[in-house]
């Protein structure tokens, strides 16, 4: 299924029955789906005027006491951001889902990771944390769907399913099976506190849901709460993957389908004996910071990998504590980082004198490589001269031009035997006469001499 | 002794914060009494602007919802969406709704969302000291338009409810005012219809209600009600702009 498609299916399978969004590249798959399956299972799609629209409509039914959902990219995010913070505030549970494309401002519509700050730094205002899950497969994109609404009911927060663009797009197997008719985690309890229009009573009174606090007292009160709120959730609720780290001096730590590339460089760098490890951070926050310091047993050095210009990099500088260097590599603007830019990048970083070693084996391949190339070439034009010389169509016609030739290498011998003779014959007649001459010569001399 | 007049069940005790002769109190009172009147008020989900009527969660008794300056529509949406049978209400001023909540209002209108909006219009932002709203007449004075609103500088007042009647999605919209006792009663009787027809599934509606600031408009409140009567209703006419249970108006 393609990656949209499958998240969509995710949340209507997790209960979700009410979704708000607007267009935007490359989610459009998730509103599209939303608008015909939700009718299907008597839920309601309804694509708002704007993404501002879109996450107020999920503040009013979320507030409601319904599961809901909202998908987004890059810019329109930036416009949810003021509901993102009141639905905070006022401690309204919802999903939404964010598949990144290059920034800033209009942007690419190519995949990045460079929310990364906007998703786990705010971006609405005020003393907040939001939980942001980064899946790295169709398949993930699935399970963590889901749980993002038990995680959203859970704890009365926003969530928010991180896709980097590709995850949106790709298209991959999936097990729907394992995912259907999901029901809400076992320990969620009834939303007593919701807008649903019940009746006040004394043991239920009416429902106000509200991020407004205008007593100073009240309102820092208030955001204590929240804080013993995400105390509880990074306790509770982070998620990351390790891979290679019983002996890695250099890990990678890295997300989402970047991770998939840094795997591939890993393992091609294990091959060549350099001992790489990779952390993947499942959930953005709460960060794995335990785990990555956990590492330091045997990492001498992090690398921090993105598709962006480096943002997840500080959270990793901050688990790190100044106890190791942690270097960068990164593409963005759309672009997606190769497995070859990343091992050269690891190699670089294992040292130098291995990155020239390497650059011989290298030179070395090459010049067998071509070696054996000339070798093929040459054996084949030999062989083609064989065949040529030993073809009896061929033979005939050398034997021909052989007759020809020597018909005409006779005709020039005679030629020049005829010549010589001629010119000997020639030859004698001037020797003759020259001998004339130079007697009558002598004669006339001899003459003058005794006169 | 009989009881000839009593505090309506929807209103909480809780005393108003405005300011004299200010006309939210009127209406407060006007919706709650329409509310519990129809028998639709335990059960009603209202949503709160951001303008003085902010504190308007505490004021009436049912289920409220507080929204970002000028989202209530979409809020409204998300809540009538989840619950098809309950009574769903925004009370909004002229900066909420006219102004950065243009699209959001618009929006639920030409949808057809079955809420009641409760538009208070009164040319000018109250909470917040005074400036210019979108609603602000020709020449009026405010603190961001000191030497009076120029035409040509920043344009013209805003017709929320003609500008709505062009639409198909309202089933009902008026305009009303609270200056005096008989319009006061037709402010009733708007509000009621209103919410009966929401009722009745049969679409949006939104009653404009022509109010007085006599704090930001720096007159007293009995200048001030003569200020709507002399400008105010000439640049903003009372009356039915669109009702589709009049016949022919679809």
């Amino acid at each position: 299924m393609k990656g949209n498609e499958a998240i969509a299916e995710a949340a209507i399978q997790a209960g979700c029955r009410f979704f708000f969004g607007y267009p935007i590249t490359p989610q459009n798959q998730i509103p599209e789906y939303m608008s015909k399956r939700m009718p299907q299972v008597g839920g309601c799609f309804l694509q708002s005027e704007s993404e501002v629209a879109a996450i107020n409509m999920v503040y009013g039914a979320g507030g409601a006491g319904a599961r809901v959902m909202t998908s987004s990219s890059s810019p329109g995010i930036s416009l949810k951001q003021e509901g993102i913070s009141y639905i905070v505030g006022a401690e309204v549970p919802c999903v939404i889902v964010n598949m990144v494309r290059g920034g800033p401002g209009l942007g690419s519509i190519q995949p990045a990771q460079s929310d990364y700050y906007q998703a786990t730094r705010g971006g609405g205002h005020g003393d907040y944390r939001m939980p942001v899950l980064a899946p790295g497969s169709v398949q993930e994109a699935v399970t963590l769907t889901q749980d993002a609404f038990d995680l959203a009911d859970r704890y009365r927060t926003p969530v928010m399913v991180l896709g980097d663009g590709l995850i949106g797009q790709m298209m991959e197997p999936v097990d729907m099976d394992q995912a259907a008719d999901r029901q809400p985690a076992a320990d969620l309890q009834p939303k007593t506190w919701a807008a649903t229009g019940h009746k006040a009573t004394e043991e239920a009174p009416r429902a106000i849901i509200n991020s407004l606090y205008i007593d100073p007292v009240v309102l820092e009160q208030h955001c204590m709460k929240l804080q013993a709120k995400y105390d509880a959730i990074e306790a509770a609720e982070c998620r990351w993957q390790e891979e290679m780290l019983e002996d890695a001096e250099i890990v990678i730590v890295a997300y989402g389908t970047t991770a998939r590339i840094a795997r591939s460089a890993m393992r091609k760098c294990r091959e060549k004996g350099i001992k790489v490890g990779m952390i993947r951070p499942i959930t953005l926050w709460p960060f794995p910071e335990a785990a990555i310091r956990a590492t330091m047993k045997t990492a001498k050095k992090f690398l921090c990998v993105e598709m962006s210009t480096g943002q997840m990099i500080d959270d990793v500088r901050l688990a790190v504590e100044g106890q190791r260097p942690v270097e960068f590599y990164g593409r963005t603007g759309g672009m997606v980082p190769t497995v070859g830019e990343i091992v050269e990048k690891l190699q670089e970083m294992n040292g130098p004198v291995c990155a020239a070693e390497d650059l011989l084996g290298q030179a070395e391949k090459a010049f067998e490589k071509a070696a054996s190339t000339a070798q093929e070439t040459f054996a084949g034009i030999s062989q083609k001269i064989e065949a040529k010389v030993n073809d009896p169509a061929f033979v005939e016609k050398t034997e021909a031009l052989k007759q020809k030739t020597g018909e005409l290498a006779d005709k020039a011998f005679d030629g020049l035997a005829k010549g010589a003779t001629l010119l000997g014959e020639l030859g004698s007649k001037a020797f003759d006469a020259l001998s004339t001459l130079v007697s009558g010569k002598k004669d006339q001399n001899d003459k003058e001499g005794e006169n | 002794m009989a009881v000839v007049f009593k505090k309506t069940n929807m209103l909480t005790d809780k005393p108003f914060h405005y300011c004299p002769g200010c006309t939210h109190g009127i209406i407060h009172r006007l919706v709650a009494e329409v509310l519990e009147e129809l028998g639709i008020g335990e059960t009603a989900i209202g949503v709160a602007p951001v303008g003085c009527a902010v504190f308007a969660y505490d004021y009436f008794n049912c289920d409220m919802m507080e929204a970002a300056h000028g989202r209530a529509p979409a809020v409204a949406t998300g809540i009538k969406r989840v619950n098809p049978d309950k009574a769903v209400f925004t009370y909004q001023g002229d900066g909420d709704l006219a102004s950065i909540g243009a699209a959001e209002i618009v929006h639920a209108a030409t949808r057809g969302e079955k809420i009641t909006v409760i538009f208070v219009n009164n040319a000018i932002y109250g909470m917040t000291g005074g400036q210019m709203a979108p609603t602000t007449l020709p020449g009026q004075v405010t603190t961001t338009s000191p030497y009076g609103r120029d035409t040509n500088h920043c344009g013209f007042p805003v017709k929320v409810s003609e500008m709505l009647s062009t639409l198909n999605g309202p089933a009902y919209i008026e305009r009303v005012s609270v200056h005096d006792v008989p319009n006061i009663k037709k402010a009733k009787a708007a509000i009621k219809k209103a919410f009966t027809l929401q009722m009745e599934g049969k679409g949006f509606t939104l009653v404009e209600v022509i109010s007085s600031c006599p704090t930001n408009w720096g007159k007293t409140p009995k200048e001030a009600l003569e200020w709507v009567k002399s400008d105010m209703l000439p640049a903003y006419p009372l009356g039915v702009y669109k009702d589709i249970t009049a016949g022919g108006n679809e």
